[in-house]
């Protein structure tokens, strides 16, 4: 196709795809082309991103969500007429009709119409308070109605319908529903052993699920006021929406004669024409290889094959991958290839985990050479990758289970992203393989994300990519030879690890000796802690005198844990969680002088918070005489060594779980580390104590201790690994000792011993075979570097209470005696709380 | 607290505390005319600088406890509460576009440290 002087091209819809178009044909055109560009919009904005519409609600504005303003389009010499539809077309004169009455003449038309929220015939569904889900206008009625309603639904268990439920409760909702008419949720992507546990955890986010439910009719006199279904039941609701299915734009097509197709869809060959050579149809108005394709990435590529076409490029859309992963629901699912294919064209592999909420299935071709699709449900970090071996029929490792379960010998699972094809597709939105990024980063230096956004648009469209983004970039700086230091910040170029050799080598004891001798500039908030850290656990002198208070971390800087407010919490250690009732006394007493509000944490301690700064070393005066001392809560150190009762008194413990558990928190107590970490002893393999999910775990056998490492709680939840069964006490403590050490002398700031050890090349054998078989020839160095630190052990509380120079930066004021005057609390259930922020 | 003196500009001078009172690289907070003030004492560059003590992006009394240091030749300084850093001559809010403090002139004489509203 060739387009000459002053071709004329007419695009009617300005959405996500209409306006990817004109950037792709803009990008495309040579400089003996002309043509002029001429735009009809139906909404009243220019092209705004649909796919995080739901965004809107988090306070994304209009403008944030904007393709490109309207100045690009005058740049750019397009016409853009906006509330402005297409109402006709002209095929034999090819002039196009708007409503307003502009009458423009085409060289070549390309649909860009979109579709509409398909509203089944339900009676009742014109009444208020029923909306779709589909334009900025939609969300505004939605949050406007929203205000004054109690109870809403939305009709459509699928990808959007769901986006939408958890729009609904994060409006404000006391009560959201999720109306299906399948038996399952996600139909379309999901299998029913899927369903069930998605179902359990959006029920655990406050949702409520209604499956196999047809609607009979919307009841209610203007306003909705429930559902009637055909099964008898009924849903009391004063809000609903609709997501029950897209419905493609062809009514104008079909005025102009066009072919559709009876369901939907103006029907366009490979090349993405319609029945008239001079018109196309791209995006989700488009039937193309007889479906919709109601996802962004393939509507770009659409653009991008007729951007090809007008600018003299022959190119096919081919069938295009559907594989979607759900964002903004608060618990990852996805699915990919084709996920529900069925022995015996396939082997499937599941694993389900109740309690978790995890569900994952794969299908591996019968020979187990290849990924065929799968699901992932509660847990989808592997969807990239598995997508990518999906697509690009990599040949899978012998044990393809270890894809989903990730490899239990220590070894990486899988296979790494520098093992796909150079023209494996990584970023399907802007169409970018692996193979073109690569080259941006080895070649051109475009090595950050931001780079990348900015050379080659990798990952500005759904960013669903930019994981793998990261990965290749570090893949091929590796293989590039390019040593990728992780360096702290700009005022130092050195690994955390670099520096502590350094400091170590040089006895430096402040920051700003450090500072001076390896770093430039005046630090910052980044290396200040991250030195803070290293000399206290080289040094283990206390984190307030010489330089060193006004490097530490908020919390550091006052031996507590800052608070919403600007008040501080006091933790004061409770080794093993065993306490004197005199202890406990004391406590109760202490909180009711200064006010504080007391509750248990989740390590077996208490916690009272609400002090005001001036009131800290008075506090800690009164808990210090009483015996206790501090619980470094505020410290990356030792939290807290949880025990079970044990042999002592439960009638299964096999070994003295609380005394083993006082002799290990007694030992490390107050040792800095990159970050925290935590303990736990369990008396016997019922381990009630929870030890496998700690830094370092301790369960009780029946000769001996096993002794578990780089267990993890908190936002991504890992199992501890067994380094070392059936070892007394002694061995225990010595392999505790070691393990320790390496971590504090090689880990990144703020890596907890789990993302350590992920990161660790070798993995688990490797750490085994440094900590038990001694493979470095450090063992005994680190044991006695672990007990210089112990020898030198002194609680930071007490030293602050009895040195009057350090209680003075107590004071919130420096001159005058007043607490800080803006400090306030609001009462709940007889105690008080932080005042909400703003 | 006493005003001491009268500019041209009508900045009024008040005494907020003695040199020693901010520790050397790090911060302070002083109430004068029932504004919390913070005050920095940036020995490595041999300078003082004063700001607002209210976060602007929480609203939190804690710009005084924040550890200070330098983006680029930008002197700045961090809320405890969330990193937000503010430079520390304008005030601008260096990671976050919306946000911004206030700044006061600071003078020392003989050891004590005036501050300008
Ligand atoms: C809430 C939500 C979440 C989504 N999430 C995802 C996701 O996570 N991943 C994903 O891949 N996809 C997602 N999608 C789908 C994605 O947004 C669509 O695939 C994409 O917007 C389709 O682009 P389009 O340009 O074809 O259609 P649209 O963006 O609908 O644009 C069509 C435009 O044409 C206009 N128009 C129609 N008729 C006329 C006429 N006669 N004259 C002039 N203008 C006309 C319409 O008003 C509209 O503005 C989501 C969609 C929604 C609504
Ligand atoms: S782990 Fe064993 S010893 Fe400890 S409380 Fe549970 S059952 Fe008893
Ligand atoms: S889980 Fe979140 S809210 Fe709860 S204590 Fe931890 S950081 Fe705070
Ligand atoms: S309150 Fe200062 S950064 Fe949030």
């Amino acid at each position: 196709m060739k387009t000459n002087a002053n071709t004329h091209i007419v695009v009617i819809g300005n959405g996500m795809v209409g306006y990817k178009f004109c950037e792709k044909l803009l990008a495309r055109k040579k400089n003996d082309q002309e043509f002029m560009l001429t735009v009809f919009g139906e909404e009243p904005r220019v092209a705004y991103d649909r796919v995080h519409l739901s965004e809107y609600f988090a306070g994304k504005t209009a403008d944030d969500l904007t393709m490109a303003g309207q100045e690009w389009y005058i740049e750019n010499g397009i016409r853009l007429f906006l509330s402005d539809p297409v109402v006709d077309i002209d095929r034999e004169e090819k002039l196009v009709r708007s409503h307003h009455g502009h009458v423009v003449h085409y060289d070549y038309l390309v649909m860009a119409t979109g579709s509409g929220a398909f509203v089944p015939s339900i009676p009742g569904v014109e009444k208020d308070g029923v909306f779709v889900y589909r334009t900025i206008e939609d969300l505004e009625l939605i949050q406007a109605y929203a205000r004054k309603a109690k109870k809403g639904a939305v009709l459509g268990g699928g990808l959007l319908g769901l986006e939408a439920a958890k729009a609904l409760l994060d409006l404000g909702l006391e009560e959201a529903h999720v109306v299906e008419f399948a038996s399952r949720l996600m139909p379309r992507q999901i299998d029913d052993a899927g369903s069930k546990i998605l179902q359990s955890q959006l029920e655990s986010l406050g949702l409520n699920i209604h499956l196999a439910k047809s609607t009979q009719e919307i009841v209610g006199n203007d306003c909705i006021k429930g559902m009637q279904f055909v099964d008898n039941s009924f849903l009391d609701v004063d809000m609903l929406v609709i997501s029950a299915g897209i419905r493609p734009r062809d009514e104008l097509a079909k005025i102009a004669g066009l072919e559709t197709h009876p369901r939907g869809g103006i029907v366009v060959d490979n090349g993405l024409k319609t029945s008239d050579p001079y018109i196309f149809a791209i995006g989700e108005c488009a039937l193309a290889h007889h479906m919709i394709y109601g996802l962004i990435a393939p509507g770009y590529e659409m653009a991008d094959v007729v951007a090809n076409a007008l600018t003299g490029v022959e190119k096919e859309f081919l069938p295009y991958d559907m594989s979607t992963k759900l964002k903004l629901i608060g618990t990852d699912v996805a699915s990919f290839g084709d996920p529900f294919i069925e022995e015996p064209a396939c082997k499937t592999i599941r694993y389900e985990n109740k309690a978790k909420g995890i569900y994952k299935r794969i299908n591996v071709s019968p020979d187990g050479k290849e990924l065929l699709g799968g699901i992932l449900v509660g847990d989808a970090e592997q969807y990239n990758m598995l997508l990518q071996t999906c697509k690009n029929k990599t040949i899978l490792p012998p044990d393809s289970e270890d894809l989903i379960l990730g490899s239990r010998g220590g070894e990486e699972a899988g296979l790494g992203v520098m093992s796909l094809p150079d023209d494996a597709l990584i970023c399907s939105c802007e169409a970018i393989t692996k193979g073109m990024l690569c080259q941006e980063v080895g070649e051109k230096g475009n090595n950050s994300i931001d780079l990348l956004k900015k050379s080659c648009k990798a990952g500005t469209g759904c960013g669903g990519c930019v994981p793998l983004v990261k990965d290749i970039i570090q893949g091929v700086m590796k293989q590039n030879g390019q040593y990728i230091k992780t360096v702290i910040c700009e005022h130092f170029d050195h690994s955390r690890q670099e520096l502590l050799d350094l400091v170590k080598m040089n006895i430096l004891k402040t920051y700003g000796e450090v500072l001076n001798e390896y770093g430039h500039g005046d630090g910052c908030e980044v290396c200040k802690p991250v030195v803070a850290s290293l000399l206290a656990s080289l040094w283990n002198e206390n984190v307030l005198t010489k330089d060193r208070a006004p490097i530490q971390d908020s919390n550091d800087r006052y031996l507590a844990n800052i608070q919403k407010g600007g008040t501080y919490s006091v933790v004061p250690r409770i080794p093993g969680g065993e306490i004197t009732p005199d202890k406990l006394i004391v406590i109760g007493q202490v909180a009711k002088k200064y006010g504080l509000y007391t509750k248990i944490t989740g390590g077996q301690r208490i916690d009272l918070f609400g002090a005001h700064l001036n009131d800290l070393p008075i506090i800690w005066e009164e808990l210090i005489d009483a015996g206790f001392e501090s619980g470094h809560a505020y410290g990356k150190a030792l939290r807290t060594v949880k025990s079970c009762v044990g042999s002592t008194w439960c009638r299964f413990g096999v070994q003295d779980s609380v005394s083993f558990a006082i002799e290990i928190e007694d030992r490390y107590k107050g040792i800095r580390a990159p970050h925290k970490f935590k303990s736990a002893v369990s008396g016997c393999v019922r381990e009630c104590a929870e030890a496998q999910s700690k830094d370092f775990g301790i369960i009780a056998t029946e000769k001996g201790w096993n002794l578990y490492v780089c267990g993890n709680g908190g936002s991504k939840p890992q199992h501890a690994q067994l380094l070392a069964s059936d070892v007394d006490k002694e061995t225990c403590v010595k392999l505790i000792d070691r393990f320790l050490m390496f971590y504090i002398k090689t880990a990144d700031p703020l890596t907890r011993t789990a993302t350590w050890l992920n990161k660790m090349e070798g993995g688990l054998s490797y750490l085994k075979a440094v900590i038990v078989d001694d493979l470095l020839g450090l063992a005994s160095a680190f044991e006695e570097e672990m007990q210089t630190l112990i020898n030198n052990y002194k609680c930071e509380w007490k030293e602050v209470v009895d040195s009057p120079e350090l209680r003075k930066r107590y004071n919130h004021f420096v001159n005058v005696p007043e607490k800080d005057p803006t400090i306030t609390f609001e009462e709940m259930r007889t105690q008080k709380r932080a005042k909400e922020w703003v | 607290m006493e005003p001491t003196q009268n500019t041209k500009d009508r900045i009024t001078w008040h005494l907020a505390c003695n040199v020693n009172d901010i520790p050397e690289d790090g911060g302070g907070t002083a109430l004068i005319e029932g504004k919390q003030i913070a005050i920095f004492n940036f020995t490595r560059r041999g300078e003082w600088y004063a700001t607002d003590n209210e976060c602007p992006h929480r609203q939190q009394m804690a710009i005084g406890r924040g550890m200070i240091g330098s983006q680029g030749e930008e002197p700045k300084v961090a809320c405890p509460f969330h990193k937000k850093t503010f430079s520390l001559k304008s005030g601008d809010c260096l990671n976050d576009e919306g946000y911004k403090i206030n700044t006061f002139p600071i003078i020392i004489k003989e050891n004590q440290v005036y501050i300008g509203l």
